[in-house]
């Protein structure tokens, strides 16, 4: 995907360093990376890109600076939703889902006969037993993730505070 | 052998045709898989992107639920499943205080104990059975092991390979595990440049040109390396490769073969208990031109057997008529 990307990894890291969250935030390169682990396999230095360009994503999120493209935001948002509810992903779920949030509604609408056809849409998505179990693991990460977020914010305003947090380190619980 | 079965969540929908071939396999090769009970999804590629400690729980419940259940080991056949499940193990091992958070945000026990095993690892140890099958198999047809005339591209995508540190299995850049599989099948593996590119993975729904982009670059280097089929282990490469290949307009189609497709194929299970139908580019012409090409090649060497005879024959009347 790097040829998509305005910033494409190295750029990333740079503006990381650098600590320009204005360049990072307001840009989709962050949200077009596939954490295909290309750029973290081959770097001559063993920095990691695939796992800071996760934590920056995390960051972006927590400091309200959106969730990517609106697309590839309603799809993740969609298929974190479906676990919450069932504990599992529907496809047929989170396509519904997804339509409603990006407004495509009639993408891909032709090949859902073929899609039945093939018996790869069950239409009835199995919930687990355990559902309220994920509910939970979900709200506990989420409660580590804003005591996460109010440690940064206190670290951010803190004057020994540097201009260039290292992302990876302050987000990763 | 009894394995623990994490079957992930696109195993139950749009890619039931590796569960149903996966489980064929298994049946033939006596290997008993025990599925997870009351599983739930790894987080795939979802859970990374918005929260690291929820990218570790939502595969660790799963681990920790093999663990209860008495496992020590799980099949993770989806590349994406293993990764995550795989991935999950090792920050519980290696990041600091993960190995007492994970715990407590599961709200169970878990000692990190069970070792997660990709497919292609599985049938890799499986190539001696496999082979032997086939020999038993060679000795009942008159016409050879018609996979020898199957040349596939091994497409491992991203997630069986990286990141090293937590596949590692084989090499990340030039792995061969899955040769090895091909050619226990009796199928050669074509050279090719694309083994570990990414197909788009995710983008499919949210960012379909992409997916047909980097997809259609996999697949024309596969054609050009002379292979006449790919061969995946991941539901969601296949997806872009097969599902999304009607909108390349290519032609002819490039098959998509699951790897446990291709090994039931060898065992010499019928396609249908294998899930061929279940595909988006007909697999059927493959099937007839590796059949026509198997009996031509039979066909020549009964011709050449039959002429080595045949001198032979003359060579002993010959010195018949001398002596």
């Amino acid at each position: 995907m790097g040829g998509e990307m305005t910033l494409p990894p190295h750029d990333l890291m740079r503006y990381a360093i650098a600590g320009d969250r204005e360049r990072l935030f307001n840009d989709d390169s962050l949200w077009l990376c596939l954490t295909c682990e290309t750029c973290s396999a081959r770097c001559p230095n063993d920095v990691d890109p695939a796992r800071v360009i996760d934590a920056l994503r995390e960051l972006a999120a927590l400091e309200g600076a959106g969730h990517g493209p609106r697309n590839v935001a309603a799809f993740h948002k969609s298929f974190l939703e479906q676990i919450r509810m069932t504990g599992r992903l529907s496809e047929v779920g989170l396509i519904m889902q997804y339509k409603m949030r990006s407004g495509a509604l009639f993408q891909d609408v032709a090949v859902v006969p073929a899609m039945l056809e093939r018996g790869k849409l069950p239409l009835v998505p199995s919930r687990i037993r355990g559902h309220a179990e994920i509910k939970s693991i979900m709200a506990a990460c989420a409660r580590e993730q804003a005591l996460a977020a109010e440690a940064l914010a206190a670290t951010a305003d803190a004057p020994t505070a540097g201009p260039a947090p290292d992302a990876d380190s302050e987000v990763a619980p | 052998m009894t394995l623990a079965y994490y079957p992930g969540c696109s195993m139950h929908g749009t890619s039931r045709e590796y569960d149903e071939s996966l489980r064929a396999v298994a049946a033939t090769l006596e290997i008993e898989l025990r599925e997870i009970d009351d599983w739930s999804c790894c987080g795939a590629s979802s859970a990374h992107i918005a929260d690291h400690l929820l990218a570790v729980a939502l595969p660790a419940r799963n681990l920790a639920l093999a663990e209860a259940q008495g496992a020590s080991e799980v099949l993770a056949p989806c590349a994406a499943c293993y990764n995550r499940l795989s991935g999950a193990a090792h920050a519980v091992a290696d990041e600091p205080g993960l190995a007492t958070k994970v715990p407590e945000v599961l709200g169970r026990p878990f000692t990190n104990s069970v070792q997660v095993t990709s497919i292609v690892e599985l049938l890799q140890g499986l190539a001696p059975a496999i082979e032997e099958r086939i020999g038993r198999l060679d000795r009942r047809r008159w016409r050879g092991n018609p996979l020898e005339q199957l040349n596939i591209a091994a497409y491992w995508g991203c997630l069986l390979v990286r990141p090293a540190a937590t596949t590692g299995f084989d090499d990340a850049e030039q792995p061969t595990g899955m040769d090895d599989v091909i050619r226990a099948c009796g199928a050669n593996p074509v050279k090719w440049n694309m083994a570990v590119e990414c197909c788009g993975g995710a983008f499919s729904v949210s960012r379909t040109s992409s997916v047909l982009r980097l997809s259609r670059a996999i697949i024309d280097d596969a054609r050009a390396s002379g292979a006449d089929a790919i061969l995946a282990a991941c539901p969601m490469c296949h997806g872009n490769l097969d599902f999304r290949q009607s909108a390349m307009n290519l032609d002819p189609p490039m098959p998509v073969l699951y790897i446990t497709q291709l090994v039931g194929l060898a065992l010499g299970l019928p396609p249908e208990r294998l899930g061929f139908a279940r595909h988006f580019v007909d697999t059927q012409p493959l099937f007839t031109q590796l059949a026509q090409k198997a009996d031509t090649a039979a066909a020549e060497a009964a011709e050449a057997a039959a002429a080595k005879a045949a001198k032979a024959a003359a060579k002993t009347a010959a010195k018949a008529g001398v002596s």
